[in-house]
This record gives structure tokens, sequence and C-alpha cells, in this order.
């Protein structure tokens, strides 16, 4: 009988406090093989903490991550990142090009041309991603989708086994949205690469989803969306009774009147996730 | 030829020496300028061509060559401001601020002693302003070696470097030591501010830094042409300032021929200068319907929204 592959990503027990605040506590999820799994959270939960944990880039004070049953040392190549904020300046000459050629052979030391079988692999990443139009562009000056588009061919150039995304979709009009969701989820199921995509609105990646890891006060809940996003277990998370809506294929958390709702996902006056 | 080339320029020694000086010096501040402007430390360049000041004018006082302290004073300088802060801009920057005003006191001091009692004159004009006619030709192969030493480095720490210049927080997922890149690339930039030091002085080699590099990127596609374009803008500004302060000998028989110094710095500005007034011809080019700018996308009906924009 043969043993079943190892989770691609494993968090156990992951808690981590700031100057006495904390910030996640008991944190535990899995991801498997080519699963799409949203972590969704308002601003400021300690999303981008967890994925900083993820990738090795910051210790949590407890808890383990293993990445293919392997713990830091071993990560490496095994991910791909493609972080919040990348602030391109249009006036550098940085070509898309090269930008996702880098995430071959970055960390390289020394001298060494590209081979061919290289520069033919960037080419068919840029066309993969629906870039290759504006390979030769300065990425600076690329729209806020295009340059997703272009960070998302570096990270997954290097055929990494998890991708691991922080917040690709703000600040992306309605459209650019659908489409690096469609995108990412096209790639997730061509190349069996598992996706963790960090949001702080759910309704766009419903679609998608095969996974949610829903985090608020420090706490997350994980499983499938129809598992998490319901009133029981989100109430349990949030410390107070709160209401799960599904109108017309989109999800809408909402607080009972005078509850403390400044962390529900993307929501002023009433809620919605 | 006699119109451009005033007799002797060819033969001359202390021609050969400087131009063999001044086109070594350019090609590695080039290389290293445009990382520099990449990298956006164009203050910490220009502060360590002040710590680079110091180290010549320490130099200077212990009877020692002035290379010896332009680069030194910059290695030093350099290491203790990538040491202090490297982790957050506003560290970095108040460690460059730090370092800048130490070294300048210290600099003070330096050329108070160094006029006050010093046999040799003019050696705060020679440090601050540089003498490359006057650069003994034994100096050649140091300068030969170190600056083939300072390209390896920057040929060896290339990729992560470019990465890291682009983004700290891509090359920290991909595992590279910003500490260690950046600490290297500091040194490739006290040595190149050193080697400048020597063909332009000191206080003006911030300009063959940054000059030939910031012209070079915006008139370029890609990284590697500027730093192609960079070194040769640079060793054409170096030349073409040697020849006009050879000329300039003759221009007034009755006084001394101007600087070297004030050449290159002349040409350098007016070459970004043009680099910006070319900028600014495409861009009314656009306005009026005309193409897009350099390395612009022509516009798409997908992924409109602009990065920050609101949705």
């Amino acid at each position: 009988m043969s043993m079943a592959p190892p989770p691609v990503l494993e968090v156990e027990d992951i808690g981590v406090s700031f100057s006495g605040r904390t910030i996640l506590d008991s944190v535990s999820f899995e991801i498997r093989k080519g699963e799409f799994t949203g972590l969704i959270g308002s601003n400021g939960v300690g999303k981008t903490t967890l994925l900083r944990i993820i990738l090795g880039l910051q210790r949590p004070d407890t808890g383990e991550v293993r990445v293919l049953g392997e713990s830091l040392s071993g990560r490496g190549r095994s991910l791909g990142y493609v972080p919040q904020k990348v602030v391109l300046d249009p006036d550098i000459p940085i070509r898309a090009w090269d930008l996702v050629a880098l995430g071959l052979d970055a960390q390289r030391y020394g001298f060494g041309r590209r081979t061919k079988a290289q520069r033919e692999l960037v080419d068919k990443m840029l066309h993969d991603v629906d870039a290759e139009r504006f390979a030769n562009a300065r990425v600076g000056s690329l729209s806020g989708g295009e340059q997703q588009r272009v960070l998302i061919a570096h990270a997954l150039i290097s055929r990494p086994k998890l991708l691991l995304l922080d917040e690709p979709l703000a600040n992306l009009d309605p459209k650019s949205v659908q489409e690096i969701v469609a995108l990412l989820h096209r790639v997730a199921s061509d190349n069996e690469v598992a996706i963790l995509l960090s949001a702080h609105e759910m309704n766009a990646l419903l679609p998608v989803m095969d996974r949610i890891v829903y985090v608020t006060q420090g706490r997350a809940a994980s499983g499938t969306t129809d598992e998490v996003v319901r009133s029981e277990v989100l109430s349990k998370l949030y410390g107070h009774h709160v209401d799960v809506l599904k109108l017309h294929g989109r999800v809408l958390v909402v607080a009972e009147p005078g509850a403390e709702v400044s962390d529900i996902p993307d929501h002023p006056p009433l809620t919605v996730a | 030829m006699r119109i451009f080339f005033e007799p002797g320029f060819f033969s001359s020694q202390p021609v050969q020496t400087a131009a063999v000086i001044g086109a070594v010096a350019a090609v590695v501040s080039a290389i290293v300028g445009v990382f520099t402007v990449v990298r956006s430390q164009s203050f910490a360049g220009h502060a360590l061509t002040d710590v680079a000041t110091t180290g010549g004018s320490g130099a200077f006082l212990l009877g020692l060559s002035p290379l010896t302290g332009f680069i030194g004073g910059g290695i030093v300088g350099g290491g203790a401001m990538e040491l202090i802060g490297v982790e957050r801009a506003r560290s970095r920057d108040v460690a460059t601020g730090i370092v800048l005003g130490a070294a300048t006191g210290l600099s003070a001091l330096f050329l108070y002693l160094d006029a006050t009692r010093s046999a040799t004159t003019g050696a705060t004009q020679q440090i601050l302003f540089g003498s490359i006619f006057t650069i003994d030709p034994s100096t050649v192969p140091t300068v030969v070696v170190l600056s083939a030493a300072t390209l390896l480095v920057v040929g060896v720490i290339y990729r992560p470097l470019f990465l890291s210049s682009v983004s700290a927080e891509l090359a920290s997922a991909r595992g590279i030591s910003l500490r260690i890149v950046g600490l290297l690339f500091m040194l490739a930039l006290a040595v190149s501010v050193g080697l400048s030091s020597i063909a332009i002085g000191s206080i003006l080699s911030t300009a063959l830094l940054i000059g030939p590099a910031a012209t070079a990127l915006r008139l370029t596609r890609s990284l590697r042409t500027a730093m192609v374009v960079a070194c040769v803008l640079g060793i054409s500004t170096t030349w073409l300032g040697i020849l006009f302060a050879y000329d300039s000998d003759y221009w007034d028989p009755s006084s001394q021929g101007l600087p070297v110094s004030f050449f290159i710095v002349a040409i350098v500005f007016l070459l970004y200068l043009a680099s910006r007034l070319s900028v600014v011809r495409r861009l009314a080019g656009r306005r009026d319907g005309g193409g897009p700018p350099l390395g612009a996308v022509p516009p798409s009906d997908k992924d409109a929204t602009p990065v920050g924009a609101a949705v």
C-alpha cells in the first residue's frame, strides 16, 4: 500500500505577538497539490505576517511550517511569491522579460549567459500569462493588471510547488480582478501548483477557491468555503454572532447591530466579506 | 585637426596617462553608477565622495598616495553606512547622513592641516577638484587592477544585485542575502568613487558616477544597454574634458588652462539636460497624437487601471 504524498504546505499551531499584542494565535491549516486556497481577512489581521512566516522571512513565536514535508532549510525553490507592493519606477529601464528571467536565476552568483532553452522558457512563461505583447516594455510603465501578470510569471518560472500571493487583487479594476483570478486558476490546474492567495474580499475567488483560510482576531478557520463560511463557524471565530447571507452567488457576512465589526473583511458600516 | 587638437596633444605623456585613467574611472563609474541610480543610492554615492575627501586629505597629510586615501576612506565609510543601517530606507538615509557629517568634519581638519603644515602647495585644490594631468604614470597599473577587481565583483553579484535593486522583498523571498549584496555593492561604489576622485577630484566625482548613468537610463530599454551607453558617455565625456582642458592652455596665452574637472562636469550636465529635453519632446509628441514614449506599451483594452487606482 503506497503512502499518500505529504501536503504541499503544513501550517501547524503558528503564534505571533508584537509588543504584547497577539497577531496570530494557534493558526493551523494544510494545502494539498494543485489546490487554490484563499487566505481571507480584513487589513491588519496578520495575513502578510503569515505569508512571511511561510516564506521563512519571519520566525513565529510558536508552531512550525513545513513545505513538502520539509522545514525552513529545504524550502527554497519550492515556493513562488508575489508580494503586496512592488514599486516599479517607469523611469528605470527594466523590461518585463528581464524581470521574468530573474525568476530563473536571480539567486545565482557568478557569470554565465542564459541558455537558449532558458530564454525560450521565459518567452513561454510570458505567453502563458498573456504578457508576451509587453515583454520589452518597461515594467514600471505597465498597468496594475499587466504588472501582476509579469510578477506571476516571475514567481512561476522556477516551477514552484506552492505559489503565495499577497493581496494581488488590491487596486485592480473588476475586469482585471476576474482576469487575474482566471489566470491563476488556469495556472494552478495546468501546472498542479498549489496557490495561497491573500485577499480582504472573497467573492471574486468563490468560483475557483478549493479551500479557504478565514483569519480574524488572530484566529483562523480553514476548510472548504461551505464548511467555513457559515454563521456558526464565523460567529465562534469573531466571538459574537454574525450572519452569513448568500445572494446571487455572492457571500455577505453581516454582524448584529452594535457588534464590533472593524475586522470583518472589507466592510465599514455593517459588514460583508 | 589643428582646430580641435593643439600641438603636442597626442604625444604628451600627462595626456596619455590622463586618458587611460580617465577612461578606466569612467567605465567603473558608469557600471556602478547605473546600479546606484536604480537602487536610489545617489545620496550615498555623494556621501562617499565626502568620505573619500577625508581619506584623500588624510593620506596627503601622512605623505601617502591620494588614491590610497580616496579608496581607503571610501571603503571604511561605505562599510560603516551599510552596517549601520540597511534594513529600511529611513535608517539607511540616517546612517548616510551621520557618516557624511563626521567625514566632512574630519576633512575640514585634514585640509586645514594640509594647507598650513604641508610643504606642497595646492593640496586642497588637488583633493577636492582633481589634477589628472599631474598623476604619476606608475599609478596606471594600480588603477587598472582595482578597476578590474571592482568590475569582477559587480559581475559576480550581477543577478542578485539586479533583483534586490528592483525589489528587496522579491530578492529576500528567493533567499538572497540583502546584507551581503548591499555590502559588496557598497565596496564597489567606494572604489569607484576613489577612482573618479583622482580623475576629477573627490567633490566632483558624483558627477561622473551619476551623470552618465542617469542619462543612459533615460535613453535605453534595458539595464545592460544602459550600462554600455553609460560607459560610452563616460569615456567620451572624460576624453572631451581632457581635450578642452589641454586646448584651453592656448586660448589665452596670458593665463593658465582651465581645469579638466570643470569641463567634465559641464559636459555631463549638458548631456543629462539633453536627455531630459528629448523626453519632454516625446511627451509633447504623445499629446499631439505622436508615438508612445520609449518603453511604453500601446494602449490595451485590458488592465487599463494603473497601479494604485481606486476600484
